[in-house]
């Protein structure tokens, strides 16, 4: 073992055995400290505004009647039903949909180049504005869409919100809008990370684009499509937002999801335990597609 | 042989023009569907009469003035009289998560990549487990425990929950594109008798400038797109941000909705052209590091 001393007299750019530099291994306690106070404003964030309110919330939710409860209660019923709707049409046709798209952004005309800017828009508009003006464009027969359907066609247009299909429709539609622009991009960035090779290669194979789609972007993209999809399930399903702004729930809390029961249930029927438990009887499905995701990003470090 | 390779290439060409007509009819489309909502803010907000959203039948309001947008800078009706206040509010909200998520964001990635003992993967993978949480859920108790720390109707309290959430993607961006710097130089820095936060201040934060701006801008843009906390957490009209009043809004039986989407506008316009002066540098600071892992 060489002493701090011995270390420096060796001069700098002496390795030890295994191979590092000695003033790595003489300085290796002052190292962990340092480390420690870089990572601690970090860890206090975590354990005092993820990890105990977590807790908290777990504890508060504790009670096996609020399940009972809720198990038993069709408004509960129901918003699983859009809840499961809501993440699985919003979620995998806006990720298949962008996929396709980054495709048709990656074509050089000059009039592609100039469209996505554009096409970022609704990304770049915070979701308050937008969704108000998704809400209204709907909203009775003086919206934007049904003016429209009558003047263009001479059709009366439904009434968006008294419908539960045409308002859950409605919901997944503003969430693709304004989401759709941001997965393109990832997508984007992913197919220009792919070396030119492989498209000449492909093309001298005379692979059509749909071959090309199916034997090289999706297996290079394939991993970067899961970690993305698992995320943002993540996120949707924790979504209020959206569904709050655009059909608030209605009519009558039939299109409601998860997220906007438990707040409903919490902040507005005085009953905080049992929003709680509303949210968190997702966390069967929450837990497993995390370990997944944090699972590969270990292991393939977001490799693209 | 000649005949079969002159039918293949007028077959591509026919392929050719006809994905150049799709591509241009796959265009036109997209462009209505970014543009229609925004569009419909505009039309709304340029009608002159209160609490008219009627479309006429023409693409254009019969009338279009600026009266909306005046009433809201100039704070002339009761439902905008905090209007500035409130954009005070999301604008202190907005640049405190995006200083404190970068300080403390860059601060962890350092950690994590730069530092010989790593707690490393930890420390880039264990905070992804915020997001295995969903943001409904830890509003109700994160509430509660923020009445008893006094924070109730606090800003700080958005602040605070906002930098929670937006952490931990930071780290993980951050740490990717630190991939790119050579830890020699770290090592160099290191041998010649700087201090582990010396090699922070003097080398890590300079060369992450692009990163860091990307975080920042995520942060700033993840600030003003949040909605939930804020309508939760601050309920009192002097307390309140933009986002809340617009929503506010839908709560008022004779509301002028010109005057809504008027301050709609104004709200969306910051981050739009943030968002725009900072799009290239952006897409480099999210992109390289991650494409390069």
């Amino acid at each position: 073992m060489a002493s701090p001393p011995e270390a420096a007299a060796a001069g700098p750019g002496a390795l030890d055995p295994s191979g590092r530099p000695l003033w790595h291994r003489a300085s290796y306690g002052s190292e962990f400290a340092w480390a420690i106070a870089f990572a601690v404003p970090y860890a206090a964030v975590f354990f005092g505004f993820v990890v105990y309110p977590v807790a908290y919330g777990l504890w508060m939710a504790r009670d096996p009647s609020l399940y009972r409860e809720l198990f038993v209660n069709p408004l509960y019923a129901q918003a699983v039903i859009n809840t499961v709707l809501y993440v699985g049409l919003g979620v995998n046709m806006q990720m298949f949909l962008a996929l396709l798209l980054s495709g048709f952004f990656m074509r050089r005309r000059w009039w592609i180049k100039a469209l996505l800017p554009i096409f970022i828009l609704p990304w770049a508009l915070p979701s308050i504005p937008a969704f108000v003006s998704f809400h209204w464009m709907l909203i009775g027969e003086e919206g934007l869409i049904n003016s429209l359907l009558s003047t263009l066609f001479g059709i009366r247009g439904p009434i968006w919100f008294n419908d539960r299909p045409l308002a859950l429709g409605s919901d997944i539609v503003a969430y693709i809008w304004k989401w759709m622009p941001f997965w393109t991009l990832i997508f984007l960035a992913g197919r220009m990370a792919i070396p030119s090779d492989f498209y000449e290669a492909a093309d001298v194979d005379g692979a059509g684009s749909c071959r090309r789609f199916v034997h090289v972007i999706l297996p290079l993209l394939g991993n970067l499509y899961l970690v993305c999809t698992l995320l943002f399930t993540l996120w949707t399903i924790g979504d209020f937002t959206t569904v709050s702004l655009i059909s608030g729930g209605a009519p009558s809390y039939s299109t409601d999801v998860l997220a906007t029961l438990g707040i409903h249930y919490a902040f507005e029927a005085g009953r905080p335990s049992l929003g709680v438990a509303v949210v968190l009887s997702a966390l069967p499905v929450l837990i497993p597609i995390a370990i997944v995701l944090i699972r590969t990003l270990q292991t393939r470090e977001l490799q693209l | 042989m000649a005949r079969p390779s002159v039918a293949r290439r007028s077959a591509r060409r026919l392929r050719r023009s006809l994905s150049e007509g799709g591509s241009l009819v796959l265009a036109a489309a997209l462009l209505i569907w970014s543009l229609t909502p925004v569009y419909n803010m505009l039309l709304i907000a340029l009608d002159p009469d209160e609490g008219d959203i009627e479309f006429e039948g023409v693409v254009w309001p019969a009338d279009p003035s600026f009266h909306s947008f005046s009433t809201v800078v100039t704070q002339g009706y009761w439902l905008v009289e905090n209007f500035w206040r409130q954009f005070g509010h999301s604008v202190f909200i907005g640049l405190m998560t995006m200083a404190l998520t970068v300080l403390i964001g860059s601060l962890a990635s350092f950690a994590a990549g730069r530092t010989r003992s790593r707690p490393g993967g930890l420390l880039v993978h264990a905070p992804l487990l915020t997001y295995a949480v969903p943001a409904s859920f830890l509003v109700i108790p994160f509430s509660r425990l923020m009445a008893s720390y006094g924070l109730s109707n606090s800003l700080w309290s958005i602040v605070a929950a906002n930098v929670a959430f937006a952490t931990p993607f930071a780290i993980l961006i951050l740490q990717q594109y630190a991939r790119l710097i050579p830890i020699e130089l770290d090592e160099a820095a290191r041998v010649d008798g700087a201090s582990p936060g010396q090699v922070y201040r003097r080398i890590y934060l300079p060369l992450m400038a692009p990163a860091l701006a990307a975080v920042g801008t995520y942060a700033l843009l993840l600030a003003w797109n949040e909605y939930l906390y804020q309508y939760v957490l601050l309920s009192s009209t002097r307390n309140m941000t933009v986002a809340v009043a617009i929503a506010q809004f839908f709560n008022s039986d004779e509301a002028p909705w010109n005057y809504m989407m008027a301050m709609a506008i104004i709200y969306a316009l910051p981050p739009i052209v943030i968002f725009y002066a900072l799009r290239r540098y952006m897409a480099a600071g999210l992109t390289q590091g991650a494409l390069r892992g």
